[in-house]
């Protein structure tokens, strides 16, 4: 990362922050945010060796790239974006899978970006994961009463004896049958499994859970389900999301306020209405005229789909300036020179936006008739 | 690779569907298909009785969770199955011609050149040690008699046509040297280069984010007017469904359950699983904060269905068939009187009224 951009974006942060700052005095009766988590120009790079002529050549991915946001207590952030894009990095750096390269994450006042896995070990009780595949991620030669019991037992949460009992309330918190502790996860269907992970992730009673695609791999009537499942647990037990998903749907469902990430940074964040209603990154606005709409057989006006023309540019040599330039139908030369700020919206600080040209779009159809 | 010119903003949308003609040749008939394998914790009945037809130059979107049958279903037609290992029954008429019980070899000359199919994972289907040009050439070099730079050719032309940037360059290349979309690109190229009558797509944006989806979605649409393929769409997302497919086949648990113009089906469905499906994805419209409305249950074993019909042990409204018929009797899958070409498969007296009163509120 040249200096010039990690100004940039430290910039973004710190005006980012200091207007939320304001804001949560202004705004205190209408949010009342208690920040648990505040992440500020992470990054992670992944060495990539290239094999072209007689030394290879060390290069680096930006996965992540200066990513920087909040979440506060209960709160639920989705991050939301093209594969590629970072979000799952972005997670896995989080929750501390995974190192940063740089930037730093708070958790609760601490900085925890590079503990070590010692001093980690109290942290994962309160930032917990759930996974994508639900195949994948349940050790097969484990009964379901040994996968969720072992967090309790390494975090000392339960005495030994109770292990078995405090699994079976947590199988009948997620809906699951209590007398199955003793089974495989191959025994289990998708969603089942994916209730299994659930588990595992609540038994350590998290302030934070960050799910990375928990519904994907899911049938959509067996999806349907473990959304209810999340969202119930996120009535009652107060836990906060870091939500990661592809499907625009679901995470409008499920999410209060939403990121929107395009090659290792965040292009816009907002509140759900936000974000929906009147995006304005022009890479929002092509994502969302993108998702197709069940609503035209009965009868909607079509949005007009704006047609994004090939695909991501790699991450390893992003485009210079705004990275959505070569994407984007409204580059400049300015876009091209100089990387957009995660600037606020006019008078509205929770809704930031890292574009030259912003423009609120509400009318698609409109919009392509004028033009 | 990627493009620097500047895409067309807000661009009229291509994907609204044209009107159906109704003099369109039938391609594709299959009646009471049937394919069950045998393992051995017993006969696995993975399609069980299944009709349809496709006319050329229009779409049947297939729709169903996963072991519904719909993948099984169009794999029997391009000759998938291990004959060995399954037990194919009824009829299947590609082009006038039958295929249950046609041997590997009449297979092979129709593949590619009479019905193609286009999988989920253009990853694992195309070959990772050959150029992508010379698969390409070497499915146009099967039903051809033209010599090798003539097929080669053929090939550039083909990724030209399907929005390959660079076509020349990109013959050359290997399948890991293209991005997921450009694969599925080349997969279609790949799959229409022989001009079939039938494309078969499986899933086939199921893998791809929403903007490469939707230039996959508009590029099907646009060849389908070009070379005026009759197009099976295997698909789980409904919305899918609405932008590309003239008519649905609901398929659940290896029965088709409901049938009509997509129009019919996901506007105004009579059939309680269809309700299901549509109300279990959350739309970009609806109403946040209210819970999702989910099937309970999972769809049932196809070791052993349960008897009567398969979906009513997640059936909401089966309490209002009367002498528990539901339980007891297989509904058959009938024409709506009325609505030529419209079948669905319940016992329910007035599935319409129901829709409208109880579920279709619940959709906006």
């Amino acid at each position: 990362m040249t200096d010039n951009t990690t100004d940039a974006v430290e910039g973004a942060g710190a005006i980012d922050i200091s207007k939320r700052a304001e804001e949560s005095v202004v705004h205190e009766s209408q949010r009342d945010r208690e920040v648990l988590l505040t992440v500020k120009d992470l990054a992670k790079h992944f060495p990539v060796k290239e094999y072209s002529g007689l030394f290879p050549k060390t290069l680096q991915t930006r996965a992540v790239d200066g990513v920087s946001f909040d979440l506060a207590k209960g709160e639920t952030l989705g991050l939301v974006g093209e594969s590629g894009c970072g979000k799952t990095t972005t997670g896995r750096l989080v929750t501390r899978l995974l190192e940063p390269t740089s930037g730093s994450i708070e958790f609760e006042g601490r900085e925890i970006a590079h503990l070590k896995e010692k001093a980690l070990r109290p942290m994962r009780r309160d930032i917990q994961m759930i996974f994508q595949d639900p195949y994948g991620s349940l050790n097969p030669r484990f009964t379901v009463s040994k996968i969720i019991g072992a967090p309790l037992e390494i975090h000392g949460l339960v005495p030994k004896d109770k292990i078995k009992a405090r699994v079976q309330e947590l199988l009948e918190i997620v809906g699951l049958n209590p007398e199955h502790v003793n089974r495989y996860p191959n025994e289990f269907s998708g969603g089942q499994r994916q209730r299994i992970g659930i588990a595992r992730a609540l038994a350590v009673e998290p302030k934070v859970v960050v799910a990375d695609e928990p519904v994907s791999a899911l049938d959509v009537s067996i999806q349907a389900q473990v959304m209810n499942l999340m969202s119930q647990l996120r009535r009652d037990l107060g836990i906060a999301f870091v939500f990661i998903a592809h499907d625009l749907g679901i995470v409008r469902h499920f999410c209060d306020r939403i990121a929107v990430m395009y090659l290792g940074k965040i292009v816009e964040v907002g509140d759900r209405e936000d974000i929906y209603e009147k995006p304005q990154h022009p890479y929002t606005q092509a994502l969302l005229s993108a998702a197709p709409d069940l609503n035209v057989v009965r009868g909607a006006v079509p949005n007009e789909r704006i047609r994004l023309i090939g695909d991501v540019p790699s991450p390893i040599d992003p485009p210079s300036g705004c990275r959505f330039r070569t994407r984007c139908w409204k580059a400049q030369e300015i876009c091209a020179a100089e990387e957009p700020p995660l600037d606020p919206e006019d008078g509205k600080p929770s809704h930031t936006i890292a574009c030259h040209f912003p423009e609120v779009k509400t009318n698609l159809v409109a919009e392509a008739d004028a033009s | 690779m990627t493009q620097t010119t500047t895409p067309p903003a807000g661009e009229p949308g291509t994907q609204r569907r044209p009107p159906l003609d109704p003099n369109a040749p039938v391609v594709l008939t299959v009646e009471d298909l049937k394919v069950q394998f045998p393992t051995e914790e017993g006969l696995i009945s993975a399609v069980n009785g299944v009709s349809y037809q496709v006319k050329a130059g229009q779409t049947l979107a297939i729709v169903g969770e996963s072991g519904s049958g719909k993948s099984v279903s169009s794999m029997a037609i391009m000759g998938l199955h291990d004959p060995k290992r399954s037990r194919i029954g009824g009829s299947i008429k590609l082009d006038g011609q039958e295929l249950v019980g046609a041997s590997q070899a009449e297979f092979r000359k129709l593949r590619s050149a009479t019905a193609a199919m286009i999988f989920q994972d253009p990853q694992s289907s195309l070959h990772p040690f050959k150029k992508v040009g010379a698969q390409i050439a070497e499915a146009y070099l099967a039903h051809h008699k033209v010599s090798k730079s003539v097929a080669a050719k053929r090939a550039v032309e083909m990724l030209d046509r399907v929005g390959v940037p660079n076509p020349d360059r990109r013959a050359k290349q290997y399948p890991f040297e293209f991005s997921g979309g450009m694969r599925q690109r080349a997969m279609i190229g790949l799959g229409l280069v022989n001009d079939p009558k039938l494309l078969i797509a499986d899933e086939p944006t199921t893998a791809l984010d929403v903007t490469v989806q939707a230039q996959i979605l508009d590029l099907m649409n646009d060849l389908q007017r070009e070379f005026g393929s009759a197009i099976i769409m295997i698909t789980h997302d409904l919305a899918v469904v609405a932008e590309v497919a003239d008519h649905v086949l609901v398929m659940y648990a290896g029965r088709s359950v409901e049938h009509g113009t997509a129009q019919q089906v996901l506007a105004n469905p009579r059939m309680p699983y269809t309700w299901g499906l549509l109300s279990s994805v959350p739309s970009l419209t609806a109403d946040v904060g209210s819970d999702l409305k989910p099937i309970p249950g999972n769809p049932p074993s196809l070791l052993n269905l349960p008897g009567g019909c398969s979906f009513r042990p997640r059936c909401a409204y089966s309490d209002r068939v009367p002498d528990n018929r539901c339980a007891t009797e297989l509904p058959e899958f009938l024409e709506v009187p009325g609505e030529p070409g419209r079948l669905s498969r319940c016992h329910l007296a007035d599935p319409a009224a129901i829709f409208a009163d109880e579920v279709a509120p619940n959709l906006e």
